[in-house]
Formats: structure tokens, sequence, C-alpha cells
């Protein structure tokens, strides 16, 4: 075995992760907390108002960072679910779930910032076009994995129907970041993307770009957090968690 | 062929079987994923005389007539090709104006676009306006991805 297959499994392994994971949460925290609290107060107050959309245009450090992590979410619960599925790894299990959790807030916030933007820009709150139908389809997938893992009783099983359906939803993902360039959509292109110079000044796309990564190393933390529990509450017939356990109490 | 690599093999087969039946399903309903028509399109008859379509273009500037004392407006959509007249009789939206991109919902009748329903369709650009005093007015950098090479044609 070579050194990257021994940390890979080592990872999987419940007790280290769950100490890993406790070690990781304040170095993702504080950060987090600090970039969301600077990008913020830079985006919403600070930086100059648009000047077709007024200030109406910064609802983008709200909608864009939670858009972004809608997509990274359930990609990285596809790679999660096929090393679920191939390696039966626990650590990968409660990942799937707990990442839908999040990505499901994510993808609801994405839709509810985006209407309230369409409404005064656009003039309509919804359209069927294929950016805002396939991240509407996004969000029914999230809720799909959720309601799969309620209605499996036994654990195991219903983390494997999970990453079945996370690997499958995966295709959703390209369609929801290409649809704007593939079909003609009522959607606006991407600002910021990462071989063309940005569609905005610095003052405008700093601040978004650290709200981006805030919200980045605030999901990290919170599906960290939630991940320790999860483990915890599973493994809890284990002499490890029942140490662990009394030492809280 | 361990089981390991068995399921690995399944996972793969199922990833691209999918992938396989999205992309088949994106080229058959090609048409019916575009949220619009462009000018070049209605004009070249692809949408039926009478139907209910959407067309997006840019507006063209200059062409803005507005009925004195009525709600009804007149103006072009264009796109780098063609431009066609639309007639609108209602409230517009805040981000209309010369030069922006539309998507006006209704039927082609006798050449004109009578339209029910106008969108903004705004670019993905953003500036203060600082900048835009600088650059000279609004039409300078402006590009809505679908219609780009307007301003090259005009």
């Amino acid at each position: 075995m070579n050194a990257l297959t021994r940390t890979f499994h080592r990872w999987g392994s419940p007790p280290t992760f769950y100490r890993f994971a406790g070690r990781a949460l304040p170095w993702l925290g504080w950060p987090a907390l600090l970039l969301l609290l600077h990008g913020l107060y830079a985006g919403l107050v600070q930086a100059p108002a648009d000047y077709q959309q007024g200030d109406g245009f910064r609802i983008i450090y709200v909608h864009v960072p939670a858009a972004w992590l809608s997509l990274f979410i359930y990609t990285s619960m596809a790679v999660a679910g096929v090393i679920a599925l191939v390696w039966r790894m626990k650590v990968a299990e409660v990942y799937l779930r707990d990442a839908a959790l999040a990505g499901a807030g994510f993808t609801a916030v994405a839709l509810a910032s985006g209407m309230l933007w369409g409404q005064p820009m656009w003039g309509t709150w919804w359209v069927w076009d294929a950016r805002l139908t396939s991240e509407l389809i996004l969000l029914f997938l999230y809720l799909g994995v959720l309601a799969l893992d309620q209605a499996l009783p036994e654990p195991r099983q219903a983390a494997r129907a999970c990453a079945i359906l996370a690997i499958v939803g995966v295709i959703n993902v390209p369609i929801v970041h290409y649809s704007v360039e593939w079909w003609n959509t009522l959607h606006q292109g991407s600002s910021l993307s990462r071989f063309e110079k940005p569609a905005m000044p610095a003052s405008m796309y700093v601040p978004l770009l650290e709200v981006a990564l805030g919200t980045m190393l605030f999901y990290g933390w919170f599906v960290l957090a939630r991940m320790r529990g999860s483990i915890l509450l599973r493994e809890r017939r284990q002499s490890w968690a029942r140490a662990v356990a009394m030492e809280g109490a | 062929m361990t089981r390991r690599q068995r399921r690995l093999a399944l996972v793969l087969s199922l990833v691209l079987g999918v992938g396989l039946l999205a992309l088949v399903a994106s080229q058959v309903f090609r048409e019916n994923l575009m949220y619009f028509y462009s000018a070049s399109e209605l004009a070249a008859g692809e949408a039926e005389e009478g139907q209910r379509v959407r067309f997006g273009g840019l507006v063209v500037p200059g062409s803005v007539e507005r009925e004195p004392g009525a709600l009804l407006v007149q103006f072009r959509l264009a796109d780098c090709e063609a431009n066609l007249p639309v007639r609108f009789s209602g409230i517009l939206p805040d981000l209309f104006r010369e030069g922006q991109g539309i998507v006006a919902s209704g039927r082609m009748q006798q050449g004109v676009f009578e339209a029910d329903e106008v969108l903004a369709k705004h670019d993905e650009n953003y500036m203060p306006p600082e900048l835009v005093e600088k650059l000279g007015g609004d039409a300078g950098k402006h590009s809505c991805a679908p219609f780009k090479s307007l301003q090259e044609a005009t």
C-alpha cells in the first residue's frame, strides 16, 4: 500500500476523522467569520452602486456565493457517493447526508435572492428559462437525497441509495453551469470566470471573492461540525465513541 | 476483477450512461430549451405567424417611439444580422432603454411583433457610474452575450 492509499483509508476511519475534524473546526470557522464580515461590509456598504441597477446589484454578494456553493456541494456529494459505493467508507456516507442539508439551504438562498432581484430588474419573479429551471431541479435533487435518507430505516442502505442519486444527479451540475452559454436564457452569463477578465471593477469583485471564500469556509465548518455529531451517533456502540462521550460529560 | 473494481466499473458505467442520456435529451429538446428567438431567426420565418413565441434582442438606438397620451410603444429589436419592429402597450421594466437587451413575448403579425410582455435582460457587466462617464456613456462596453455582434454590425 502506498502512502496515498494509506492516508485515504485513515481519513475514512471514523475515530481518526472525528479527531481531525475537531482540530480543523477553528481553522475554518474563524477565517470564515472574518472574511464574511469584511466582505459583506465592503460589498454592501463600500462598493460603488451600479450605473443601471443602483443599489439593487448588491444582492450579488449573497446570490453568487450561494449559487456557487450549491453547485460545488452537489459535485462533492457525487465524489463522496462514488467513495461510499466503491470503498464502502462510512465517513463518505455520513458526508452525503449532511452535505445535502447545507446544499439544499444554499440552493434555496440562491433561488430566493435571484427572484428578489428579478422582480425589479427583469420585471418578473420567475421565468422558465434553462438556468432557473435547472437550478430548481438542483433543489429537488437535494431534497430527494434528504427524503431518500429518511425513507430507508437502515443507515448503510439509505446511504447507498443516496449515493446513487447523488451520482446520477451530478449530470445536472454542468447543465446549470453552462445553461447560459448553451441556450438563449433570460439569465445573464457569468460575471466572474477563471479564464476571462472580470466584467466588473476590482472595488466590486474583490468583496465578492471575499464573501465567496468566506461562505466556502463557513460551509466546511458547518459540514465538519455536523458530521462529527452524526458519526458519534452512528458509532455510539463502539468503545471509542463511548470514550469520547464520557470525556464530554 | 475484484469486487471493488467491479463496483467501480458499475459506477463509472452509470455516470457514462446518464451523461449520454442527458446529451441526447438536450439535443432533442434543443428548441424547447431556447428561451427566445433572435431577430434573424424570426426574420427567417422559424416561428409561424400567429404562434406565441418570445423574441430577444437589443433595442435599436433611436428606434423607440411613444404614442403621446397612451402606453403604446414601438421600437425595433435587433441582433447582428436583422432587426424587426415590436409593438407593445403596457409598463416597461426599469432597465428598458436604447441599446439594452430585451425579451418580448407575443406573436408575429404582418411583419410586426405584437408583444404583450416585455422583460429586460441584464448582461454580465457591472459598472459604477463614474466609470461609465469616463467610458463616454452607456453604449461603451456593452456586451449582451447572445446579441454580441450588434455593435460591430451597426
